[in-house]
């Protein structure tokens, strides 16, 4: 009987914190990485897979649909059904962009994007422009690895000390202050 | 350090307020999680869609399963983020899938010209019932699969109009 208790016990725990998650990562913020270089060297400046970034991806952005020319954005791909892409937006509706042949007006509702590596880059040169309905979440910052964000390093190193500090103040034993 | 102190005998009824507000804040997460994956209500308007749906609005409920699986098929009325303005949702009938031919009437009122069209791969062709009050694909275009994010179920309101969309 214990285990059949404690296996419900985790699966709640699990399921609440699942919920909560995904409201967060829909709503807030949520961490992808980065595949391809087609964003080089902004993102991925080597080309070795196990060294991927990872960005912050913020979603506030989707509740007025507000870009401005520059923004990174992860979009959904408009040709092929499951997958994503990052790329940067250098078109915003009513704007002229100059590809290879001529001239084209970005639609209304639409955006312009490309990737900052032109070589390699599936992007609007290929599709078109793309709806803005596609884009989920705009990219604000580099997260992984630590090097490339030196104010996340020193922010996690602060916080570290500070919470430790609050601890001892407070006369938390130490040993559960890890079961927080 | 006076605050510690002030900090240390209101841990009671802070964690007491905490265990409140947690309650609350998980409720709000189920509700979130239900309405954008599971199934949600939805109050459409508009002529475009008449005879299927009223013009003064109506409540459908919504599924947001089935768009996952890429299982929206011909005929299934689906909830779109319009491609000219992604605050507005749009709902349509899907009539093309990718790959198929299609042909409709340029201006239903003037002419009899038709225009022959071949649905990209990734997209759909979107159409509201109501060919003369509509704007839809004919206007902007087959749109990318992506961009549909539900499929009308069943309405719900006005009472007397409860059942399936057909």
């Amino acid at each position: 009987m214990g285990i059949q208790n404690l296996l419900w016990q985790v699966t709640k725990k699990a399921f609440t914190g699942g919920i909560i998650g995904v409201t967060i990562s829909d709503r807030c913020c949520s961490v992808v990485p980065v595949r391809g270089d087609s964003m080089s060297p902004t993102f991925n400046p080597q080309r070795n897979s196990y060294l991927d970034d990872y960005v912050l991806v913020e979603k506030f952005c989707l509740q007025d649909y507000k870009f401005a020319r520059g923004d990174v954005v992860v979009f959904s791909s408009p040709t092929h059904f499951r997958d994503r892409y990052i790329k940067r937006i250098v078109g915003l509706p009513g704007e002229w962009i100059s590809s290879s042949r001529d001239v084209i007006r970005v639609p209304e509702g639409h955006c312009w994007v490309e990737g900052d590596n032109k070589a390699s880059s599936l992007d609007s040169r290929t599709f078109g422009p793309i709806p803005l309905g596609l884009i989920r979440g705009r990219v604000t910052s580099v997260v992984w690895p630590p090097q490339r964000n030196c104010m996340l390093a020193l922010f996690m190193v602060c916080a570290f000390y500070i919470i430790k500090w609050v601890s001892i103040q407070l006369h938390v034993p130490q040993d559960s202050l890890w079961k927080l | 350090m006076r605050w510690l102190r002030y900090l240390n005998q209101w841990r009671g009824t802070a964690k007491e307020a905490f265990d409140q507000v947690s309650i609350v804040a998980k409720f709000l997460c189920l509700l979130h999680v239900t309405d954008r994956y599971i199934i949600s209500s939805t109050h459409v308007q508009g002529p475009s869609m008449l005879p299927t749906l009223n013009l003064t609005g109506d409540v459908i409920l919504a599924e947001h399963v089935s768009h996952r699986f890429g299982k929206i098929g011909l005929g299934d009325v689906a909830l779109v983020r319009s491609p000219t303005d992604p605050m507005k949702m749009v709902t349509k009938r899907v009539l093309g899938l990718e790959g198929h031919r299609l042909s409709f009437y340029a201006d239903p009122l003037v002419g009899d010209d038709s225009v022959n069209v071949v649905v990209p791969k990734g997209h759909v062709w979107i159409q509201g019932d109501n060919v003369h009050a509509s704007t839809d694909s004919r206007n902007f275009g087959p749109v990318p699969y992506n961009i549909i994010e539900g499929k009308a179920l069943l309405r719900v309101w006005p009472p007397r109009c409860f059942g399936s969309l057909r």
